[in-house]
């Protein structure tokens, strides 16, 4: 099932880009999402990607440090927006709400999640929690010279089988796999690439619920968001993530979902 | 009477000792967080160091330290392992 639309409103993205991200894209740029726990070197694959192109501030209204960069590539031009590094993004705290919003409503056309090759285990909560907002996730496991000086070893192509996203080895300090990197992200931006993140699927009831809920909300985002995703977080009570919604998508909360959920 | 089944949990592991999680009594947003700092049933984990005062307590969860208020760690139960 397809929820997202293939030609998004541009002119609505753009204007919702700026009031809420601070960031303001060319015509025809492509947004790349970075993400990433603390720690695994996000900085660093952002420097790599963008060099000097950078603008710094903050998120807007935020007491977090905002880092975008641009780089070409295959003669088409992108916007890398580096995220707060969180190891989750069910919002506890400003920085997971950020990175959250903007992946669910800054409509990147590709998110990449930078993982920790030397504890893949506990990073990878976050990518598969990025993999449930949107398809367009690139995964680049970073640090693998750490991880081959402690001989921990990768099976890449079992990885990329079981997540099924692309994901690209780096050691973005020394400038490996890089151009892998670039190169995945233009095919998954340009949709030479189309991906089929494995999805996750919860107990019984969970998933009994969920499918009472989706017609609604279905409804009510309208394309605009993963209406699964959503249905989830309404049954997690999750109410920053109801405030969320009704600031970036303009929507009137006098729905009786709330309401529905707790009869769930 | 009603006698609470006593189980040790995160905040009785001595310094240097290992347990197993066997279940979080905790709700909502902590406990999510505690999920995702890698803390599930069947993890072990290893108590590190406690401060002066007993509270907080440091914890070697996969291959990473954190720090838990004892309160938390006391409602994290643990098995010998």
């Amino acid at each position: 099932m397809k929820w997202y639309q293939d030609t998004p409103c541009r002119e609505t993205h753009g204007r919702v880009l700026r009031e809420h991200f601070g960031v303001a894209a060319e015509a025809g740029q492509y947004i790349i999402a970075l993400a990433g726990n603390p720690n695994v070197g996000k900085s660093t694959v952002f420097n790599a990607l963008t060099g000097l192109r950078q603008h710094t501030g903050n998120w807007p209204g935020k007491t977090v440090d905002n880092a975008q960069g641009a780089f070409t590539y295959r003669k088409k031009p992108f916007l890398l927006v580096d995220l707060p590094g969180t190891y989750s993004l069910l919002a506890h705290t400003v920085e997971e709400e950020i990175a959250r919003d903007f992946i669910c409503f800054g409509e990147p056309d590709a998110t990449v999640v930078v993982l920790d090759a030397t504890c893949l285990e506990r990073n990878l909560n976050l990518a598969l929690q990025v993999m449930e907002i949107t398809p367009n996730v690139v995964v680049c496991v970073n640090l693998m010279d750490e991880a081959n000086k402690k001989k921990i070893a990768i099976d890449f192509p079992a990885l990329e089988k079981e997540l099924g996203v692309p994901v690209v080895a780096a050691a973005a300090r020394k400038g490996e796999g890089l151009d892998a990197l670039r190169e995945t992200l233009y095919q998954v931006s340009t949709g030479a690439r189309q991906s089929n993140p494995r999805r996750l699927t919860y107990s019984a009831a969970v998933e009994e619920a969920v499918q009472k809920l989706l017609p609604n909300v279905q409804r009510l985002v309208d394309h605009k968001l993963n209406p699964r995703w959503v249905a989830l977080r309404l049954l997690d009570g999750d109410k920053a993530f109801l405030e969320s919604i009704s600031r970036y998508l303009d929507l009137q909360l006098n729905w009786e979902a709330p309401q529905e959920v707790a009869a769930l | 009477m009603y006698v609470p089944e006593q189980r040790s949990s995160l905040a009785d592991l001595k310094v240097g000792t290992t347990g197993k999680i066997s279940s979080i009594e905790l709700d909502g947003l902590l406990r999510r967080r505690i999920l995702d700092l890698g803390i599930l049933p069947g993890t072990q984990v290893q108590c590190v160091r406690k401060s002066p005062a007993g509270d907080p307590i440091a914890f070697r969860v996969r291959d990473t330290t954190i720090a838990l208020r004892s309160d938390d760690a006391s409602l994290i139960k643990v098995y010998p392992g």
